[in-house]
């Protein structure tokens, strides 16, 4: 193909999504298109399975049968979301095992949120309110992004997040409205879980890159800072209304902006995470690498046995 | 309170109870994703059951205890599960042949069950054999390609078999309210089971090319409350919550 060429498909390919059609796998579509899907989704999904870690943590100490099979059915939700999301991945041409190797040398991301220990039961419900909660921020808006397969996971995806978000909620007001043990409990995991989940929405708009390009291609609709207020002014109500306190001093409401003001975000501590030196990633890796090494000899396995079937009924066919 | 009934259903829920334990804890460390949502649904499988039969059992308790009561707050000589289903996930093919050695027993259990003349047991029971014959196709289906798989998996799967064997036979073991249940025509005549069991279960093993073990050496105690000594780090991990923080409600 001549350069023309090349640049008049782009320059039909930019119209098809100003017009808001869906690009499917098969279209024709730039590299950096195929590229940069490639990164976001399968961090998407690398973030649901390594999010299942920590709470997957608290299965097992669940305190009641009902918690015990909310949070179970929670967790197995989060690798149904993988499961897509590696699926819509792969439509682009990479495969779900190359995926999984460039989470496990580090080379791709997940949610820097995962990296945080999940050290009571309290951090169930604030995970599932907050975490949860900021995802559907982040998510919503890619329900209609250009990407055929990202949007349709992305509307499945969400109705299930929000589900999370409710669960993680009432899980939150119940300790709130028990015990003074108990609302200490839920007030203390708000205070750790609150600033990470602010990080969650992304750096400072001043310091996102790739924003341009990403909102052509509606991989994002808002700035970083825009969906981070609407966190904000969505959450603070939610925990006035169950008489938690949100661990900031500088939060006030602004009349004339109609949104809350709130204090500045610790971005040293982000970055840290960021690059790998949060309290839990060697943790979260080792628990992914582990897992996948410790599965081998079994995929194998399933493989060798597949293969043999195959033969066999070849064989009876013939 | 009819102590023989309440009795009996502890015997048959503490079984989904500690499989269940066992299941969810591998929840995000399976060997595939597949594999994991899989293991994660049989959990789920067994506790929704298990929330049936407890709910029932603090029913005819009828002293207050809830399901979470009754589930979490007992100590570890009265629970009564068998000591199959709280042998450890020392890799994946134990997790299989526990699974598999317990679900073809759990699959003619329940559909016997069915008939009891305890119209709630036998509710439960149909409700829950839809699960358990799926439970019971995952777990074949794993026993054969481990079993037929790679030279390394065979070992693997034939090592698993051979220690979990010893805890097939307490399958079939009688209490004295499980007789008691039996003639009132509420309990399984779980003695009657075992011949087909141990038919079904070679069934399969051989077409996993496995070896059926030969040992006559079986282990038994569960169901009187004599546990291994798996059970009390199971427990702990269970019952944290409410005896860390007792009296509560969440
Ligand atoms: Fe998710
Ligand atoms: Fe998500
Ligand atoms: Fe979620």
């Amino acid at each position: 193909m001549s350069e023309e060429q090349i640049k008049n498909l782009e320059a039909q390919f930019e119209e098809r999504i100003a017009r808001d059609e869906k690009i499917e796998p098969k279209d024709w579509m730039p590299e950096k298109y195929r590229q940069t899907h490639i990164r976001q989704m399968s961090q998407h999904a690398h973030s649901e399975i390594v999010g299942m870690l920590p709470e997957g943590n608290w299965i097992t100490r669940a305190p009641s049968l009902r918690r015990k099979v909310a949070l179970l059915a929670k967790v197995q939700d989060e690798a149904g979301h993988g499961l897509y999301l590696y699926s819509a991945t792969e439509t682009l041409g990479v495969s779900r095992d190359e995926l999984y190797e460039q989470l496990h040398s580090g080379k791709a991301k997940y949610s820097s949120i995962f990296n945080y220990p999940t050290v009571t039961w309290a951090d169930m419900g604030a995970i599932g309110w907050l975490v949860d909660g900021a995802a559907i921020i982040n998510q919503v808006p890619l329900c209609s992004t250009s990407f055929g397969p990202y949007a349709r996971a992305m509307v499945r995806v969400c109705k299930e997040e929000s589900f999370h978000q409710r669960q993680g909620y009432e899980i939150m007001i119940k300790l709130a409205n028990g015990t003074p043990e108990q609302k200490a409990m839920a007030q203390d995991a708000l205070n750790r879980w609150w600033w990470p989940s602010l990080m969650m929405l992304g750096p400072t708009d001043a310091e996102s890159i790739h924003t341009e390009q990403s909102m052509k291609w509606k991989l994002k609709r808002k700035s970083n800072d825009e969906l981070r207020q609407q966190f904000i002014d969505q959450t603070v109500p939610q925990a006035d209304l169950i008489g938690l306190t949100i661990p900031d001093p500088d939060l006030k409401w602004n009349e004339e902006r109609q949104s809350y003001d709130f204090g500045d975000i610790n971005w040293d501590e982000f970055w840290q995470v960021v690059k790998g030196h949060g309290p839990c990633n060697k943790e979260r890796m080792k628990a992914r690498v582990g897992a996948w090494e410790r599965g081998e000899w079994v995929r194998d396995a399933a493989m060798a046995y597949a293969e043999k079937q195959q033969e066999r009924r070849e064989k009876q066919a013939v | 309170m009819k102590e023989n009934l309440y009795k009996y259903i502890l015997g048959i829920a503490d079984n989904s109870l500690i499989l269940g334990q066992r299941m969810g804890a591998l929840t995000g460390h399976g060997p595939s994703l597949e594999t994991d949502i899989a293991c994660t649904n049989i959990s789920l499988d067994l506790f929704g059951q298990v929330r049936s039969y407890y709910q029932y059992a603090a029913k005819i308790a009828g002293d207050g205890r809830t399901e979470d009561d009754i589930a979490m707050l007992r100590k570890e000589r009265e629970y009564v599960n068998v000591l199959l289903v709280e042998q450890p996930d020392t890799d994946f093919a134990y997790t299989m042949a526990r699974q598999f050695l317990f679900d073809v027993y759990h699959f003619m259990f329940l559909t016997e069950l069915q008939k009891s003349k305890d119209l709630t047991l036998a509710a439960i029971a149909t409700k829950s054999i839809k699960e358990v014959s799926y439970h019971k196709r995952f777990s074949s289906d794993w026993i054969k390609r481990l079993g037929d798989g790679t030279e390394l998996s065979n070992q693997k799967m034939q090592n698993a078999i051979d220690n979990l064997w010893t805890y097939t036979d307490e399958l079939f073991h009688q209490t004295e309210a499980d007789k008691a249940m039996v003639k009132d025509g509420i309990g399984v005549d779980v003695t009657k089971l075992k011949e087909g069991y141990y038919k079904q279960v070679i069934e399969v093993l051989e077409e996993a090319t496995l070896n059926i073990p030969e040992s006559k050496y079986f282990q038994k105690g569960g169901k009187e409350g004599i546990h291994t000594e798996h059970m009390g780090y199971l427990l702990s991990d269970l019952q944290y919550m409410q005896r860390a923080y007792p009296n509560m409600e969440w």
